[in-house]
């Protein structure tokens, strides 16, 4: 076989894999049990899965043009998806949409606990 | 190092940055593409003013290495491991959330850790407390409380490679403490480390700057 079909093997594998991954990502999004479990799904398979399509495009490509711009979307993708997760999944926890039945444990029920409790006794203690 | 000297050779970094990702976005380096980039980085800057970030006073590229090793290994990985969760008919996983404890006291670092530890699947930041430098997360798949103590040993180990590679000689020291609390070895002791700690004496924890770094 020659370079060029090796590389095309290797694309599609690519391809496959980040589209089996994306794959499990949405049953995820549908299997799991609440909102913070279901941000795991929705977030995470999500960047591997990117990355192994990104990959399959600079292994069918292969000029530098591409690749950089391949890098950039993969970058930006790597910067916002956590902070998009983190902002969701603060709002989740704040709005109760967790099964807590289904948590073994939640060492950040205390803290916002005691942080609710000094809020509502003391306003001048109201931590930042 | 403050002033307006200062301030400028700390934003530096951040405008070359700005070139280089316009050049990027162009596919071409050219004269007009560079000076256009240097343009609009100076405009963006001015515009959409942010406070300069504290960037470290050591980087160790072997360090770097590791790090993005372990990660990229952890990414791929974790992946798969979600990916089966997701769709393993038999059972519905458990999940916690579990507050990690960190050593270090700079924005950078701790920013780091978090998007380290949130790109990796299993793992999401609900909530982090600046004040007292702790991470909550939710783990997912944590079937017995020793799941939730090695999620916990997992972050301190992605912290402390973030340290080594580029984390400050404050990170360090920091570190260095930590894991002397638990009977283990420092991970960066070498001869300048320890004449900046002689020439920097450790502030008490009551006394630090809500910014964090040390005034010089």
């Amino acid at each position: 076989m020659t370079a060029d079909t090796w590389f095309e093997v290797a694309s599609s594998a690519c391809l496959l894999i980040g589209a089996l991954l994306s794959l499990a990502a949405g049953v995820g999004l549908l299997r799991f049990p609440d909102a913070l479990s279901r941000m795991h799904a929705a977030t995470k398979p999500q960047i591997a899965g990117l990355a192994f399509i990104l990959l399959a495009i600079a292994l069918e490509q292969r000029n530098w043009g591409t690749i950089s711009t391949l890098f950039l979307v993969m970058l930006f993708q790597m910067l916002t998806a956590p902070v998009a997760a983190h902002m969701v999944g603060r709002a989740a926890y704040r709005t109760r949409h967790l099964r807590r039945e289904l948590l073994l444990t939640d060492e950040l029920a205390d803290v916002v606990d005691r942080a609710s409790h000094d809020l509502a006794t003391d306003p001048a203690n109201r931590p930042e | 190092m403050s002033g307006v000297k200062g301030s400028i050779w700390r934003q530096v970094p951040l405008l070359l940055w700005l070139v280089v990702l316009w050049t990027l976005l162009w596919d071409q380096v050219s004269v007009l593409s560079v000076v256009t980039g240097i343009l609009l980085a100076l405009l963006v800057t001015r515009v959409f003013y942010l406070p300069p970030v504290e960037l470290p006073d050591r980087v160790n590229p072997l360090g770097l290495v590791v790090f993005l090793g372990h990660f990229l290994f952890d990414l791929v990985r974790a992946s798969f491991q979600v990916a089966w969760l997701a769709i393993d008919p038999r059972r519905v996983p458990t999940s916690s959330i579990v507050a990690v404890q960190l050593s270090t006291k700079s924005d950078l670092s701790l920013t780091l850790t978090a998007l380290a530890v949130s790109l990796v699947p299993g793992s999401l930041v609900v909530e982090a407390d600046r004040q007292d430098d702790i991470l909550y997360l939710h783990v997912l798949g944590t079937e017995t409380a020793a799941d939730v103590e090695k999620a916990r040993a997992d972050v301190v180990a992605v912290e402390e490679r973030i340290v080594r590679a580029i984390g400050s000689r404050d990170d360090v020291r920091r570190v260095n403490l930590s894991r002397a609390d638990r009977s283990l070895g420092p991970i960066i002791s070498g001869r300048r480390q320890r004449a900046w700690e002689e020439r920097h004496p450790a502030i008490p924890v009551e006394q630090y700057t809500s910014e964090g770094g040390y005034p010089e």
